[in-house]
């Protein structure tokens, strides 16, 4: 990287990039805002309002609740993805034919439209005709997630690590093989355990990849919209209405755009926030070294 | 420890499968056995859903449109993505971390925060309910992406190639489609696996940005579900018939998906 020469022309290079993500970002981020200061009651009238919008979502009780529950489900399909994406990624063959029937099959959940998956949840977990549902309540659970808020909270995490561990477990894979063969077979005649390789070999070479792992988990899983709605709509009651299932159903359902796009812009702040913290705890002491 | 080893890797598939086995099977039973009671397997098989949704134009074309504005978002992004992660990865110029992190913060954009904005911003151009809009949209997240991956890449290309290239009397975009472009093939694919992955599973943007004319399957599967009450067996035919196309992708790019994800450094 330190060869890198300056050229100011590079910017000729890279003007088609920045000319279509501004077109689809700023344009977007600019109508928000211009809503997020103002008043209208449906007549293409505006009127300027300030910071009530902003002040409005950050005291509402509705908003603290969804965003509760947002870090909630986050922190756990993190806890539960990561640890198990890693653990698949050891446990896989190297090379071979195996270990292309294995990536091939585990990418399969990466390529369904998340309704879809959200329907395929939806039938699979029926309590009376879903093989999920039905062996469930076999077995002796009375289990009804379209019912019971914590059956809604569990088939919505086995969703998720249904959904996206293989993407955990994919990036680690690839950290894994590019060690070279040499470091491996140090380790064994320095008689190492397991544990000590992969506290020593494996872990530090996956680190990259895993910081990469878990900044998409986190942004996807925080953006998450589509899989929830179809899966239980946010119900019951209220129990899995995330922030963007919030947001849509005050933005487009109650048209209250004033206020949606207020919340709109604490939301994707509160994203780029936490991930830039991410981003820093994970690679902290990387620039030291 | 190690024999059994292999266990963890299967008993996960085994679980990713179970929910697509229940998917199929479901595609195969009639409307009547679905709500009739619980059947491990069709005990009626038919073919009736999968034949309704080949022959009913609203179906099949739901899949055409997905296609279309997927392809176009793909080919749009990784051809706009080339020469910006070429810039990237060789030049230094007046803000270009900053733009590199800009870039980055559009995958963090939530779709449900756009959705709005999108409608009235290509309904004002004129382009709602076209292909165009829908890839435009995708572009979003999927351009930064690409160059991320392509940045990726093309470090791992030493700058030597350029400077011989150079040397011999190459024009800058000759190097660039006969010399750099080859040498870099499997970075192309994986970027352009991702791509095609993001636009394929999106849903809100593109349900949000078109009505008819080129409405997504995924649109065409929802407002069924609510309009015909309870076709669970259609649904579940037309949800296993989404899944073909990126079964089809992987396997093309299922040599490079780990060498692609750790060179690329996505």
């Amino acid at each position: 990287m330190s060869a890198r020469v300056v050229n100011q022309r590079a910017w000729w290079l890279v003007l088609p990039v920045l000319l279509i993500v501004a077109f689809n970002a700023v344009i977007p981020l600019m109508t928000v805002v211009n809503y997020s200061v103002q008043e209208t009651f449906g007549d293409n009238r505006f009127f300027f309002e300030g910071v009530k919008w902003f002040d409005q979502v950050m005291h509402s009780a509705r908003f603290h609740e969804a965003l509760k529950r947002q870090l909630l489900f986050t922190a756990i399909i993190l806890a539960i993805e990561v640890p198990l994406g890693v653990a698949i990624a050891l446990a896989m063959p190297r090379r071979g034919l195996w270990s292309s029937v294995c990536l091939v099959l585990m990418s399969m959940p990466l390529l369904i439209p998340w309704n879809v998956v959200g329907a395929m949840w939806n039938i699979f977990a029926l309590p009376d005709i879903g093989l999920l549902g039905w062996t469930l309540n076999k077995l002796g659970f009375a289990y009804n997630y379209t019912r019971q808020p914590f059956a809604a909270w569990a088939t919505l995490i086995a969703m998720d690590v249904w959904h996206w561990t293989s993407l955990v477990a994919l990036l680690a894979y690839a950290g894994l093989s590019a060690i070279p063969d040499p470091y491996y077979q140090a380790a064994k005649i320095d008689g190492a355990s397991a544990w000590a390789v992969f506290r020593h070999v494996q872990l530090p070479k996956m680190k990259h990849v895993l910081t990469i792992a878990v900044l998409l988990r986190f942004m996807d899983s925080f953006m998450i919209y589509t899989e929830p709605v179809v899966l239980t709509g946010g119900g019951p009651g209220n129990a899995t209405t995330l922030l963007s299932i919030d947001l849509v159903k005050i933005a487009l359902g109650q048209f209250d755009l004033g206020p949606a796009a207020a919340m709109s812009l604490i939301y994707f702040l509160i994203i780029l926030l936490l991930s830039w913290v991410f981003y820093r705890v994970m690679t902290l002491g990387e620039e030291s070294s | 420890m190690r024999r059994f080893g292999w266990l963890v890797p299967a008993l996960y598939i085994a679980f990713l499968l179970l929910p697509i086995y229940w998917l199929l099977s479901m595609s195969f039973k009639t409307t009547n056995e679905i709500l009739g009671g619980f059947t491990l397997w069709p005990r009626n098989f038919t073919l009736e859903n999968y034949r309704k949704i080949f022959t009913d134009p609203t179906w099949y074309m739901g899949y055409v449109n997905s296609l279309t504005y997927v392809v176009i978002n793909t080919v749009l992004s990784v051809t706009v993505a080339l020469p910006a992660a070429y810039a990237f990865s060789r030049y230094r110029f007046l803000g270009d971390k900053h733009l590199f992190f800009w870039l980055l913060t559009n995958r963090m954009a939530p779709a449900a925060v756009f959705a709005l904005p999108f409608f009235q911003l290509y309904s004002a151009i004129g382009l709602f309910d076209t292909h165009i809009a829908v890839a435009l949209a995708h572009c979003l997240f999927n351009v930064p992406l690409a160059v991320w991956i392509l940045e990726g890449f093309m470090s791992g290309v030493p700058r030597e190639l350029d400077e011989l290239a150079f040397i011999d009397g190459y024009p800058f975009w000759k190097f660039f489609l006969k010399i750099l472009v080859p040498a870099i093939a499997a970075g192309i694919g994986v970027a352009a696996f991702f791509c095609f992955m993001f636009s394929w599973v999106e849903l809100l943007l593109a349900k949000t940005l078109t009505s008819v004319e080129a409405k997504p399957i995924a649109a065409t599967m929802t407002r069924t579900a609510s309009t015909s009450g309870y076709e669970l067996g259609l649904l579940a035919a037309a949800g296993a018939l989404t899944i073909i196309p990126g079964a089809f992708v992987i396997y093309f790019v299922r040599n490079y998906i780990a060498k692609g994800f750790s060179l690329g450094r996505v």
